[in-house]
């Protein structure tokens, strides 16, 4: 299983807001425990969709020159289920952005339905850092598998 | 903008990113000390005071970084060494470095950031623009 929680962009318009979508599947393993009988995703995993939207977006805006990590989340909040065969679409607004890092609000919908909401804190760490470089990249908000998920979207639609 | 509505602003803008409440932000609080301020919060504070006031704070401007690292020469055994203190002057003239001049331990650093210091930051700041 890869720590991917986005399907494909759908929209992306460099610097200003990206959405992007997450199909949810009955073969998702923790689905069967999560819960027995009443398979729901996880707020905690449609946080981390949402953060590498916003994740995603930020980077992209300095041309992933730096690393992105998720550092704070101010505001988070549930509002309905999000359930097997739905596809949700998590929109990202970039709010702030500077050397440090940057924030971006996120939305979750299920069609016109409103999922989620999260206020997303991240930073930028300085690959010249010694203790940065050292660390494994899994972790952050990118990886190259991660990154994939941009291409996604451009062959698909021809267009981006 | 009249001190006491930036002040009012800063309070707020406090309340929202520490999940404060009203009542625990006075001048004198410090943000670490006082109000539970973490390292994290920095970065979210600036980008609600740029929002709130419509100004740009670069980095290391409101909060300097890398004061106390360990070949700046500003920080020995500790203590603030005497360049590390006119450095603090002069990178931070919004802050009472003369209290921290008093006792210049390297932990008393953080006291350094008060309500009162963000206050007369964007004051200048403001006045400024």
């Amino acid at each position: 299983m890869r720590w991917i929680w986005i399907d494909r962009f759908i929209e992306f318009e460099s610097g200003v807001r990206a959405t992007a979508v997450k199909n949810i599947s009955l073969a998702e393993e923790h689905l069967h425990d999560h819960f027995p009988g009443f398979p729901v995703m996880p707020g905690s995993l449609m946080l981390e969709g949402m953060a590498q939207t916003g994740g995603i977006l930020l980077g992209e805006k300095n041309n992933f020159e730096h690393v992105v990590i998720l550092a704070k989340v101010p505001k988070l909040e549930f509002h309905s289920w999000a359930c097997p065969g739905d596809t949700l679409k998590y929109t990202a607004t970039l709010e702030a952005a500077n050397e440090a890092g940057g924030q971006v609000q996120c939305v979750a919908r299920i069609e016109d339905r409103l999922v989620a909401e999260a206020d997303i804190v991240f930073y930028h760490l300085d690959q010249t850092d010694p203790s940065v470089a050292a660390l494994d990249q899994h972790n952050f908000v990118f990886s190259m598998n991660l990154l994939g998920v941009l291409d996604v979207g451009r062959a698909g639609d021809g267009s981006q | 903008m009249p001190t006491e509505e930036i002040y009012e602003k800063v309070k707020e803008t406090l309340v929202d990113a520490l999940g404060v409440d009203d009542d625990e932000v006075s001048p004198e609080a410090t943000l670490v000390g006082d109000l539970g301020a973490e390292s994290i919060d920095f970065l979210d504070i600036v980008f609600r005071l740029e929002k709130n006031f419509s100004v740009k704070i670069p980095r290391g401007e409101l909060f300097p970084e890398n004061l106390a690292a360990a070949d700046s020469g500003f920080v020995e055994d500790g203590v603030v060494t005497a360049s590390g203190i006119d450095e603090l002057r002069s990178r931070m003239p919004h802050a009472d470095v003369d209290k921290l001049a008093a006792d210049p331990k390297v932990e008393n650093i953080q006291d350094l950031f008060t309500v009162e210091m963000i206050v007369k930051f964007l004051d200048k700041k403001l006045s400024q623009s």
